[in-house]
């Protein structure tokens, strides 16, 4: 029961891209030590990155830590006295050491705070950066405490989405950066959305592959058999999307069809029968209101879930049905990254609405965990160095896409 | 003692101390530590009586449930977690999953 879904005029999504190219494609860059080191200096410390929601800072003192270990970078959020939300580097003025952390100085941590202590010799800092104490200051020369302050990295919000960018002057604004696709999704309700499920992995692969895994789904069929019970479960099914775009070095794609709990109910787990949710979340939508036109940028009918790919390492999912999914890719060596994602739903107000919510959550770890299982294999064979070009469908334009922006990224001076 | 579930759901309450349990952390350490045996025979107990234990907690305000109700909910939890077991995998652990975790750091509760 294989949809198709028209093609761009060009004849294939690929080619509507003509400086994508359809030839084989290199995955050097996932096992290229040399370029990993690129990918820091071009990439994490150009772009803007997205390390945090609004929510996870909900009043002034409100603070977290957050390690971006590629660009050897420990950001400092906090929520300053008039409701703002700063950014500033996670070193103490005094002697460099790390300034706030909790048991484990390579761990990330939050919490509410009056003022900043270092652990060190007691520095302290207010909630706008400013050095306000220091132990004995009469005992050393010349310290000014007005140009001590906590250094501060560029930061700016979207739609409740706190983006960091450590590059000395930025060289695009943020609004500038995300493009018009992407603030298409301005005044999307995400501000409601503050049930949240969070999951941390540490992953034996490129932080690329992974990113790879959730940009096309032509792998599901193979992969994630288990999608659908045994008895309607057809190997050689295909999968089409309904609509893939790219916007600068951004990138969607969107599916479309019926709705699963519209199947056959042999379609479904038991349990997704039961409770009414599962392997595409509630299928109950809340109601959120006007939803801006830009969740589906294709205009497609029978719009089921758009997976927007915001430049360098975030993946956005927004379900029709009214909640979504984060994914945040983050390199911690050539060969591996450490994997953030969240799902965020309107808080529950019934315990139905709990379940609908955990059943998702659950059913999402199982499948998560077959795309991360497997991709430690890509990264060892790809290691192997015994090929460097691999042929790429149609369905698989976005990785395409994503390679050669990164690319690109990197070669820029 | 007294019982740990409401008292329509005696008939799980053997299941209570094993699977009240208040984090996916633990229901998914416990799945993982459970034979087939153990995990189908809690799912065929208590599957039967998912949704009257839905609508029974549901009597009360979710942010307020007493202790019996919460640790219904759990129990619900618990169910979701090992019908991925029994109604999906046939085993306790992901088919296909390898080496790989994914630690679930924040959740709403119960």
């Amino acid at each position: 029961m294989t949809t198709t879904w028209p093609k761009p005029a060009a004849g294939s999504w690929t080619e509507h891209h003509p400086e994508l190219g359809t030839g084989p494609i290199s995955f050097d860059d996932c096992t290229s030590a040399e370029f990993y080191a690129q990918e820091r200096d071009r990439i994490f410390k150009r772009a803007w990155l997205n390390i945090a929601r609004v929510e996870d800072l909900p009043r002034p003192g409100s603070y977290l830590t957050k390690e971006i270990e590629i660009a050897k970078a420990s950001v400092l959020l906090i929520r300053d006295r008039d409701g703002e939300i700063r950014a500033f580097h996670n070193v103490c003025r005094h002697r460099g050491n790390k300034l706030v952390w909790n048991e484990d100085p390579r761990a990330e941590t939050q919490g509410t705070c009056r003022q900043v202590t270092c652990k060190y010799h007691g520095w302290r800092y207010d909630l706008e950066g400013q050095l306000t104490f220091v132990q004995q200051d009469s005992e050393f020369f010349d310290l000014d405490k007005e140009t001590r302050g906590l250094v501060p990295v560029h930061t700016d919000i979207w739609n409740g989405f706190i983006f960091v960018n450590l590059d000395d002057e930025p060289r695009q604004d943020l609004r500038e950066f995300l493009g018009p696709m992407l603030t298409g999704l301005d005044g999307y309700p995400f501000d409601r959305l503050t049930e949240r499920y969070d999951f941390v992995a540490h992953n034996n692969s490129n932080w690329k592959l992974f990113a790879d895994a959730f940009q096309e789904y032509y792998h599901v069929p193979a992969l994630h058999p288990q999608q659908v019970p045994p008895a309607v479960r057809n190997p050689d099914a295909g999968f089409t999307c309904a609509h893939f775009q790219c916007d600068g070095p951004h990138r969607v794609v969107s599916t479309a069809g019926p709705r699963r709990w519209t199947l056959d109910p042999a379609y479904m787990y038991p349990i997704e029968r039961a409770t009414r949710s599962g392997l595409v979340g509630p299928w109950e939508a809340p109601d959120l209101g006007n939803i801006p036109q830009g969740v589906n940028p294709g205009g497609v009918e029978s719009w089921g879930i758009s997976n927007f790919q915001i430049f360098p390492n975030v993946e956005l999912l927004i379900y029709s049905t009214g909640w979504y999914l984060l994914y945040r890719y983050w390199p911690t060596s050539v060969g591996t990254h450490r994997f953030d994602g969240s799902l965020a739903f309107h808080p529950a107000r019934t315990v139905r609405e709990r379940v609908e919510h955990e059943v998702a959550a659950v059913v999402f770890k199982e499948f998560a965990l077959q795309d991360a299982g497997m991709l430690g294999g890509t990264q060892a064979a790809l290691e192997t160095g015994v090929l460097h070009e691999f042929p790429l469908s149609d369905q698989e334009v976005l990785v395409r896409h994503f390679h050669k922006v990164v690319a690109d990224w990197v070669a820029l001076p | 003692m007294s019982p740990l579930l409401p008292v329509p759901f005696a008939d799980l309450e053997r299941y209570a101390p094993t699977w009240c349990l208040a984090t996916e952390a633990d229901r998914w350490e416990r799945r993982m530590t459970s034979s087939m045996a153990e995990l189908s025979a809690f799912y065929d107990d208590a599957f039967p009586r998912l949704e009257e234990a839905i609508e029974h907690c549901d009597k009360y305000p979710l942010d307020d449930l007493p202790p019996e109700e919460e640790r219904l909910l759990q129990l619900v939890h618990s169910l979701v977690m090992v019908a991925m077991a029994v109604e999906i995998f046939c085993q306790p652990k992901t088919v296909d999953s390898a080496d790989a975790v994914l630690h679930r750091v924040k959740e709403p509760l119960p």
